[in-house]
C-alpha cells in the first residue's frame, strides 16, 4: 500500500542564512551548537525521513526544543521548511500555491493544538463547524455536520456554551471535533493533551484510540510524554535535537532501542506490558520438553505470564507452524521482575 | 568579570556625585548671579523676532501658495465642515434655525438609547442623569460643544486608527516603524504642538480638532495592534490549518478575538480626545475648557469649578459607556424597539418644540448654586485653615522649590550645563553626556536659559514628590489586594479627567503661585507614577516574598530588600513616566502662576508679539523632556544591568 505521507530529506532552519544552510552539505553536516555558533541560524528539522502509512496512528516523540513541533508544523506548511520533500497522497505539498495549499488544508488534513486554538467568541457549535464555514458550507449543512461531531466527541448537551464555560478536557475534544468536522485523511494532533490533568489526560487518550477504531483515519500524533506515545502510537518516531534517533514500534523500541538515547528512554517503561515474546524467547535447548502450549510471538510479555508460569514447561513460540523459539518461567520472570 | 568591575565601581559613584554637587554649592556662592542668560517677560530674542516674522510670513501667505491653498487649507476646510456639521446637529444654531437641529431632550434620549444598547440599564440611566445634569448647570451648549469637537477629533482618529492599528498588528515592519512614531506622539506635551499648529490650520476648531486627533489617536493605534498581536498563536494556527484565507482569519478569528480589547482602545480615545478638547480651548476651541480657562484667568473659583465638574460629568459617561461596551450582551427585542420609538419622539420633540430644543436653564438650574457653593467653600478653606493650606505651601516653597531654583536659574548658565553634563556621564557615559551637552545647547539657542531652570527646578520638585508618593501608595498598593481595589478606581479617575479640572481646586486652596502649578502637576503625575510602582511590587514572585518571610524579615525588611529592589525595574519606569506626565503640565502651571516656560506658551497663545517667544519656549520644553527623558533610561539602564549581573 502506497504511504499517505512520504518525508524526504526534510530540513527547516531558522535564521537569517537558512536557505544557505540548507544548501551546503557542509554545515548542514554540522551540530545543532555548531551550526549555531558559526551561522546564527537554528536547525530545527534537520533531515528527516519517514513515511506514514494509510490508517496507521504515527506518533512522533521527543523532548521540548527537539524539533517535534515544528517538523508537524512543516508537514501542513504552517511553517514553512527548508528544503526536502513532503508528499502527501502522491503530491509534493512543498509545491503546491496557496490556493492549493488552502483546498489540501479544508479538504486534506487538520490539526489538534495544544492551547486547543478555540475562538472565544463563538459557541461550541460554531467552533466546530468554522472549518466548514471557510469553505462555504451552507449554515443548514453546517450545523448537521457540527452535531454529528459533536455527538462524535461525546460533547451533546454543549453546542450552545462558550469555550470558556468548558473545561480543558472538554474544550479540546471542541478541538477535535473541529479537527474531524472537515472529514480529513489526515488528522495532525500537536501535544494536545499536555495542558490537561492526568486523569483527563487518559480519558482523551482512550478517546483518541477510540475514535480511530471508529472512523480509521490517519492520524500523526505528537508528544513528548513516552507512556503516551506507546499507548497510542503504532508506530514511533524518535527526535532529538531535529534528527530522526529510531523509528519503531513500541516494542522495538524497547527490545532494541538504537542508540543509549532511546535505551534511557525506555529504561523505566514496564517491559513486560511492551515487549512480545519474539524479544525474549532463546533458542529450545536439548534439555527443554517441547510439549508445551503454543504462543504467538506477537504475545505481549504481561498476557504470556499465566500460560507460561501454570504451564511448568517451556512455553513454544510459534508463527505458521514454525517453532521460532521457546520462552521458560526464567525468561518472563526476567522480565517481570524488571531486570534487563 | 565586568560583574566585578561593575561592582567595584559602585561605591564610587555616590562619592563623585557628592563631589561634584559640593563643588556646585561652593562656586554658586561666588558666581552667584554672573552669566544667568535672564529674559524679561516682554524681551525678545532675535531668534523670537525672526519666528514671528515667519508667522507672519504664513499669515500673509496662507491664501496664495499652494501648499497652503490645495493641502493645509484644504485639511482644514474638510475638518472644519466636519466639526461645524456636528455642532449644527446637536450645540449651534444652525440651518437658519434659532436652536440646533437636535434639541436637549433629543440629544439626552439619544445618549440614553445608545447606552442602554452597547452598556445595560444601568449605565443608561446615568448617561439621562448625566446628560440632564449638564443642562441644570447651565452649560448645555458649552458641553455640547466640547462634547462635538470630541466626537468629531475620536470620529477621524478611529476612522484611522484602527486600520492602522490592524495594520500594525499584522505586519512587523510596521509595527517597528509605527512605534517610536507614537511614542513621540504620546510623550510630547500637548500645549507644545498647540502653537506649530495655529501656523499651519489657523486658531480654530481645525487646529483644535487636530491637536486633539495627535493626542488621541495614539492609544486606538497602540491598543488595536496589541489587541491583534495577542490573539493566541494556536488560534491563527487552527484558523490557516483549516485553511482560512488571510482575510477569513482577519475577519472572523483577528477582529472578534480582539473586539474587546480594541473597544478599550476606543474608550482610551474617547478619554484623551475630551482631555485635549478642554486644553485646546487655549487655541479658540469652543465648550467647557474655554468656559474653565476664562474663569482662571479671573481667578473665579465658583465658575470654573462649575464648568470643571461639567467636564468630569461628561467625563464619567463617556467612559462608563465605552467601558461597559466591552462585555458581551444581548437586549431584548421589545426595550430596543421601545427604546428606539421613544428616542425617536424626543428627537422629533426637540426638533419641533423650543421647551424641548432650549434647556430651559431659566426655570430649573443648579449652576449658579454650584458656583455660589464653590465660592463660598473656597472662601471659608482659606480664611479659616490657612495654617494648613498656607503652612504647606510655605514650607515647601521654602524648604524645597526656593533653594533648588536658586540653585539653578542663579548660577551662571556654563556651571550648571558642566554639572549637568558631568552627571550625566556618571549616570549613562559618553552618550548620556553628548546628548545632555546638545540639549543644554539647544536650551540656550531658544534664548530662555533662565526660564528653563526655573521650570526645571519646579519639574525635579514635583517629580521628587511623585515618586514618593508613587513608593508610598504603590506599595501599600501592591501588598494589599484591598488598598489596591479601593485606590485603583480613584487613580483611574484622576487620569481619565481632563488636566484643567486638577487645577479649579488647587487654585482654590493654594491661589496662584509655583507651589499650586506643582500640585497639580504631582496629582496628574502620581496615579501613573502610582499604578506603575504598585504592578511592579505585585509582580515579584510569591516566592521571593515567601522565602523572605520564613527567613524571618520583618514587613519593612521585606519591602526594603525583597520587593522594591525586585521592582526596580518599574521604580525607574515610574521615575520617567512621572517626569515626562510633570512636564506636560508645565504650561497648565503656567495658567496658575508657575511663570518661567508655562507663561512664555500661554502668553504666545494670548499676544501676537510673544507668538515667536511662545513657541520657542514651546520647544524647550520639548528639549528638557527629551534630555530629562534619556537621562532617566540610562539611569534605569545602567540600574537594572548592574544588579541583574
Amino acid at each position: 500500500m502506497d504511504p499517505v505521507i512520504s518525508v524526504r530529506d526534510l530540513w527547516k532552519v531558522f535564521g537569517p542564512k537558512a536557505s544557505q544552510v540548507a544548501a551546503s552539505d557542509e554545515l548542514k553536516a554540522l551540530s545543532r551548537q555548531e551550526l549555531m555558533d558559526r551561522t546564527g541560524a537554528v536547525a530545527a528539522v534537520r533531515g528527516v525521513d519517514f513515511e506514514v502509512a494509510p490508517g496507521e496512528m504515527f506518533v512522533v516523540m521527543g523532548l521540548s526544543g527537539s524539533g517535534k513541533s515544528t517538523l508537524v508544523r512543516c508537514l501542513t506548511r504552517l511553517v514553512e521548511p527548508t528544503s526536502g520533500t513532503v508528499v502527501f497522497e502522491g503530491e509534493n505539498i512543498l509545491a503546491a500555491d496557496a490556493k492549493r495549499l488552502r483546498d489540501l488544508r479544508r479538504n486534506k488534513f487538520s490539526m489538534v493544538f495544544q492551547h486547543f486554538g478555540l475562538l472565544p467568541h463563538r459557541t461550541v457549535a460554531d467552533n466546530v463547524g468554522y472549518g466548514l464555514e471557510i469553505r462555504g458550507v451552507p449554515r443548514a449543512k453546517r450545523a448537521e455536520r457540527s452535531q454529528e461531531v459533536i455527538d462524535l466527541v461525546g460533547l451533546s448537551g454543549y453546542e450552545k456554551s462558550y469555550p470558556d464555560q468548558l473545561s480543558g478536557g472538554m474544550q479540546q475534544r471542541v478541538g477535535l471535533a473541529r479537527a474531524l468536522a472537515g472529514d480529513p485523511d489526515v488528522l495532525f494532533f500537536d501535544e494536545p493533551f499536555s495542558a490537561l490533568d492526568p486523569l483527563i489526560r487518559r480519558d482523551m487518550q482512550s478517546e483518541v484510540i477510540r475514535l480511530h477504531r471508529e472512523v480509521g483515519k490517519t492520524m500523526v500524533f505528537i508528544t513528548h510524554d513516552l507512556s503516551e506515545a506507546l499507548k497510542l502510537g503504532d508506530r514511533i518516531l524518535i527526535m532529538r535535537d531535529g534528527q530522526v534517533v529510531q523509528v519503531g514500534t513500541g516494542d522495538e523500541l524497547v527490545g532494541a532501542p538504537a542508540d543509549d538515547y532511546v535505551r534511557d528512554f525506555v529504561k523505566d517503561v514496564p517491559r513486560a506490558n511492551v515487549l512480545t515474546l519474539k524479544w525474549i524467547m532463546r533458542p529450545p535447548r536439548e534439555d527443554d520438553v517441547l510439549d508445551g502450549p503454543e504462543l504467538a510471538p506477537e504475545t505481549v510479555v504481561r498476557e504470556a505470564v499465566r500460560s507460561v508460569l501454570g504451564a511448568g514447561k517451556p512455553v513454544k513460540v510459534v508463527r505458521d507452524g514454525e517453532l521460532l523459539g521457546v520462552v521458560a518461567d526464567e525468561e518472563i520472570l526476567e522480565v517481570v521482575a524488571g531486570e534487563a | 568579570m565586568v560583574a566585578v568591575a561593575a561592582s567595584r565601581q559602585i561605591p564610587r559613584k555616590p562619592l563623585l556625585v557628592g563631589g561634584i554637587v559640593l563643588a556646585w554649592l561652593v562656586l554658586w556662592l561666588v558666581l552667584r548671579d554672573v552669566g544667568t542668560l535672564p529674559l524679561d517677560a516682554s524681551q525678545l530674542t532675535p531668534l523670537h523676532r525672526w519666528i514671528n516674522e515667519v508667522n507672519d510670513a504664513v499669515g500673509a501667505s496662507r491664501n496664495t501658495n499652494p501648499v497652503f491653498l490645495y493641502f493645509f487649507n484644504e485639511i482644514r476646510l474638510v475638518i472644519d465642515e466636519f466639526v461645524t456639521l456636528i455642532q449644527a446637529l446637536i450645540a449651534q444654531p444652525s440651518f437658519g434655525r434659532p436652536v440646533p437641529v437636535i434639541g436637549w431632550l433629543g440629544v439626552v434620549a439619544i445618549a440614553g438609547f445608545v447606552s442602554l444598547v452597547v452598556a445595560g440599564w444601568r449605565v443608561a440611566l446615568l448617561a439621562l442623569a448625566g446628560f440632564t445634569f449638564l443642562g441644570l448647570q447651565g452649560l448645555w451648549q458649552e458641553s455640547m460643544d466640547t462634547l462635538s469637537l470630541t466626537l468629531a477629533a475620536v470620529a477621524i482618529a478611529l476612522l484611522f486608527g484602527v486600520p492602522l492599528g490592524i495594520w500594525a498588528g499584522l505586519s512587523d515592519r510596521v509595527h517597528r516603524v509605527l512605534t517610536p512614531v507614537l511614542d513621540f506622539m504620546q510623550t510630547m506635551p500637548t500645549f507644545v504642538y498647540l502653537a506649530p499648529l495655529t501656523l499651519f490650520f489657523l486658531i480654530g476648531p481645525a487646529s483644535a480638532t487636530i491637536a486633539t486627533l495627535i493626542y488621541a489617536a495614539p492609544p486606538a493605534i497602540r491598543i488595536t495592534a496589541h489587541a491583534i498581536r495577542s490573539v493566541p498563536r494556536d488560534t491563527v494556527e487552527a484558523s490557516e490549518s483549516l485553511g482560512a484565507t488571510g482575510k477569513q482569519t482577519l475577519v472572523k478569528v483577528l477582529l472578534p478575538s480582539s473586539r474587546k480589547t480594541i473597544v478599550l482602545g476606543v474608550n482610551q480615545t474617547i478619554m484623551a480626545a475630551l482631555s485635549m478638547v478642554t486644553i485646546a480651548a487655549l487655541i479658540d476651541a469652543p465648550g467647557l475648557g474655554k468656559t474653565v480657562v476664562k474663569a482662571l484667568q479671573t481667578l473665579d473659583v465658583g465658575t470654573a469649578f462649575n464648568a470643571g465638574l461639567a467636564i468630569v460629568v461628561l467625563a464619567i459617561v463617556l467612559d462608563r459607556v465605552t467601558t461597559a461596551a466591552t462585555e458581551r450582551r444581548s437586549l431584548p427585542r421589545w426595550a430596543l424597539f421601545g427604546g428606539l420609538g421613544v428616542t425617536g419622539v424626543a428627537v422629533y420633540l426637540s426638533h419641533t418644540y423650543l421647551w424641548a430644543a432650549e434647556f430651559p436653564s431659566d426655570e430649573v438650574e443648579v449652576g449658579s448654586s454650584i458656583r455660589q457653593g464653590a465660592t463660598a467653600a473656597t472662601e471659608w478653606v482659606q480664611d479659616s485653615l490657612p495654617v494648613i493650606t498656607g503652612g504647606v505651601k510655605d514650607f515647601v516653597t521654602w524648604a524645597l522649590i526656593n533653594p533648588l531654583q536658586a540653585l539653578l536659574a542663579e548660577s551662571p548658565w556654563f556651571l550648571v550645563a558642566l554639572v549637568v553634563v558631568a552627571l550625566s556621564f556618571l549616570v549613562g557615559g559618553v552618550r548620556s553626556a553628548v546628548v545632555s551637552a546638545v540639549c543644554l545647547g539647544l536650551l540656550i539657542a531658544t534664548g530662555l536659559w533662565q526660564d528653563a531652570m526655573v521650570t526645571l527646578a519646579s519639574t525635579l520638585v514635583a517629580t521628587v514628590i511623585v515618586m514618593l508618593v508613587g513608593i508610598v501608595v504603590g506599595t501599600w498598593m501592591g501588598r494589599s489586594t484591598r488598598a489596591d481595589r479601593v485606590i485603583r478606581p480613584i487613580l483611574d479617575a484622576g487620569q481619565v479627567m481632563p488636566a484643567f479640572v486638577y487645577l479649579v481646586p488647587f487654585l482654590a486652596l493654594f491661589s496662584a503661585s509655583r507651589f499650586t502649578a506643582i500640585v497639580a502637576a504631582v496629582v496628574f503625575a502620581a496615579p501613573v507614577a502610582t499604578k506603575i510602582i504598585a504592578d511592579g511590587v505585585r509582580s515579584v514572585p510569591p516566592a521571593s516574598v515567601e522565602a523572605s518571610t520564613a527567613l524571618g524579615a520583618s514587613t519593612w525588611q521585606t519591602i526594603v530588600k525583597v520587593q522594591l529592589p525586585m521592582a526596580r525595574g518599574a521604580l525607574t519606569l515610574a521615575a520617567n513616566q512621572g517626569l515626562i506626565y510633570v512636564l506636560s503640565m508645565v504650561v497648565v502651571g503656567g495658567l496658575v502662576g508657575a511663570g518661567a516656560l508655562g507663561y512664555d506658551v500661554v502668553a504666545g497663545f494670548s499676544q501676537g508679539q510673544l507668538y515667536g517667544k511662545g513657541l520657542a519656549a514651546g520647544a524647550a520644553i520639548v528639549v528638557l523632556g527629551v534630555m530629562l527623558d534619556r537621562l532617566t533610561q540610562a539611569a534605569a539602564r545602567r540600574w537594572t544591568n548592574q544588579e541583574v549581573r
